[in-house]
């Protein structure tokens, strides 16, 4: 892996140089929901309506776990790369591992 | 105490060895070609695949001590214990973009700790010194803490003594040597199979015996009622409190070095990602075993002696028949030596790479390298140990509290710096300062007030700071933390300010903007058997090279 120490140097092709991505997606600003929602304290700080007994803080609040399951999974499905990428990067760990003597 | 329950401690002791075995074993397991290289001892070869990473963060960031404690905290003060779950719900929507970015860099660059790549990004062996150190100092009271949890189920089980607490670190000391991060990779198999068992039978057992949620709720009620502030809702003062809590430990959890270590042995971006969307199932048993403090209350428990850490036990062993007791208390066991385990593995490899490549022996070869960290890994477990056995676990508690405030101090240089350059390596050294001085004085400022008001401890404790003392006209308080991490920014942005208008040098950027979204399958990407043949961690031979 002599590239390795090579710094990259930005332009696209190059062998030895990483090609320019970004992580920049307008799908991301879906993860402020899970973030800014259980940290408005007054939205769930209540008792009514209960649920199996459950007090609203409490059972809203484990719902907040399913809601940020849901966002990221969204995002991530919406932002995955194309399904070559993706095979070029399994093939990269498979390939690593073989190399190491390892194996899954 | 009424003697050793038998059939608890066989159950403990059994589960217990084989999880040694399984430590030892490990070293075998996902071979590479030496365990001698840094990398492969501390970060398992980096190739670790979804579920693997599940099993290591969740055994990472969900340990013991949160298991013990967050119970306890509910059963003493109520709702207000229950800001574990908020907490657990922001952070990956907070860090799912994140990590991936520190993922890719230090794989392109070969980063094994949060302070290489500051070292790097910023051209500042200073300002990696600073994240180094306070990355130790955060993380050694936390390993002290899993101890806490182990202690609190020996003293239900009536077992007396030191002497099981250090047999106990002992092995965990010697596997960890022997195998590295992935011993355990592997033990976290173990461990959250039991915790997920126990907590499945806990929520349908504990309750029916107890006639059903509304007879817990109403318990819990009915003791707070009487009391002040505490409550099965939060009062009108708590709420900024509450929220500021979840946030500013959602913001300092993964700047841990330990949470770092987990995320750089995942074996590409996609791993991660999809463990953002997984983890938080973690965070719905957490929920569930909050809700033990309030069951607990149900049921009557006294703690043993003044150690409200140990309700949780006491409410298994009233609760359970002993066999399944046994089971729940090796799931606690176990559940703290796989934190303990990874912390001390990422304290020994900042010590190593931050401290003696960079500042004691400079060319240290990969096997002396590999070596230190081994030992000082030792050491730190070793110190874990002392400090619960000759100081106060008091003391450890405090420590951990001051943790999460100084943790988050290293924020703007490791977080930040994945996304922008633009803070001076000067202005993040200044605002590391200035947000030190500001937590470590709040949280000297905070007393301890007793159930009935009054003040039990002058100075250390807790950690949400009283807005009234700033002089402001509000009866609520707020997480010291994140306190102290704006006035770290609002310094570190008027020294960038200053330092830039007097032309004081930036240094160069050991990293390329391309480093950050890299994949696996990229020409740059490192895998593991080389990164150590490059320069010390990070900058000075590549920048010399980009020149």
């Amino acid at each position: 892996m002599a590239s390795a120490s090579r710094p990259p140097t930005g332009g696209p092709g190059g062998t030895g140089a990483a090609p320019v991505r970004s992580d920049r997606s307008p799908w991301n600003w879906l993860l402020l929901v899970p973030i800014v929602l259980p940290l408005v304290v007054p939205l769930y700080n209540r008792v009514e309506p209960t649920l199996f007994g459950w007090p609203f803080f409490y059972w809203m609040q484990l719902l907040f776990v399913g809601l940020g399951v849901l966002t990221t999974v969204l995002v991530y499905r919406a932002t995955r790369r194309s399904p070559a990428d993706r095979a070029a990067a399994r093939a990269a760990v498979a390939r690593d591992a073989g190399s190491r003597d390892g194996g899954r | 105490m009424d003697g050793v329950n038998v059939v608890e401690l066989t159950i403990v002791v059994v589960l217990f060895l084989v999880v040694t075995v399984m430590g030892f074993v490990a070293s075998r397991w996902r071979r590479a070609e030496t365990l001698m290289h840094l990398d492969e001892w501390g970060l398992g070869g980096r190739s670790f695949g979804t579920w693997i990473t599940w099993f290591l963060l969740g055994g990472d960031l969900y340990t013991a001590y949160t298991f013990v404690a967050v119970p306890a905290l509910m059963f003493g003060a109520g709702a207000a214990g229950f800001f574990a779950v908020p907490y657990t719900v922001v952070i990956y929507p907070l860090v799912f973009l994140v990590v991936i970015r520190l993922w890719s860099v230090s794989h392109v660059r070969g980063f094994v700790t949060p302070a290489d790549f500051v070292r790097s990004r910023f051209d500042s062996p200073g300002l990696a010194l600073l994240v180094a150190l306070t990355g130790i100092v955060a993380t050694m009271p936390y390993i002290a803490l899993q101890l806490v949890g182990i202690e609190a189920i020996l003293k239900a089980m009536g077992v007396e003594g030191e002497l099981p607490l250090i047999v106990a670190f002992v092995i965990l000391a010697l596997y960890t040597y022997n195998s590295g991060l992935r011993a355990p990779a592997l033990i976290a198999f173990v461990k959250d199979t039991l915790i997920y068992l126990t907590i499945i039978v806990a929520v349908i057992v504990i309750p029916s015996r107890l006639g059903g949620w509304d007879a817990i709720f109403g318990a819990a009620e009915e003791k707070f009622s009487a009391g002040t502030g505490a409550g099965v809702l939060l009062p009108a003062t708590g709420q900024l409190g509450y929220a500021t809590l979840a946030l500013g430990s959602a913001l300092a959890l993964f700047l841990y070095p330990h949470s770092i270590t987990g995320i750089l042995a995942a074996s590409n971006r996609d791993v991660l990602k999809r463990n953002m969307s997984a983890l938080p199932l973690y965070s719905l048993a957490l929920g569930a075993i909050a809700l033990l403090g309030f069951m607990a209350i149900a049921a009557g428990v006294t703690p043993i002696g003044e150690d409200g850490n140990t309700i949780v036990p006491v409410l298994f062993q009233e609760m359970f028949p002993s066999w399944f007791a046994g089971i729940a208390f090796a799931a606690i066991g176990i559940g703290a030596l796989v934190p303990a385990a990874i912390m001390s593995i990422a304290a020994a490899n900042l010590f190593t790479r931050n401290i003696y490549k960079e500042f004691l022996k400079k060319d240290a070869t990969p096997r002396q390298e590999a070596q230190v960290a081994k030992v000082t890994s030792l050491v730190v477990k070793v110190g874990a140990v002392a400090a619960i056995l000759f100081i106060d676990p008091q003391f450890s508690i405090d420590l951990q509290l001051i943790g999460g405030v100084i943790i988050l101090q290293t924020l703007p240089a490791v977080a930040l710096g994945l996304y922008t350059r633009w803070l001076h390596r000067g202005g993040l050294i200044a605002g590391w300062f200035a947000g030190m001085a500001a937590g470590l004085l709040m949280l000297y400022n905070i007393p301890r007030l007793g159930p009935d008001g009054t003040v039990v401890r002058e100075h250390f404790g807790g950690s949400s700071f009283a807005l009234s003392k700033l002089g402001l006209d509000a009866s609520s308080s707020v997480y010291a933390g994140l306190l102290a991490l704006l006035a770290n920014l609002v310094v570190a942005v008027l020294v960038t300010v200053a330092l830039r208008a007097a032309r004081v040098s930036e240094g160069v950027d050991g990293t390329a903007d391309t480093d950050y979204t890299a994949e696996r399958e990229d020409p740059t990407f490192r895998d593991l058997p080389d990164p150590l043949e490059s320069a010390p961690p990070g900058a000075a031979g590549e920048a010399r090279a980009r020149r």
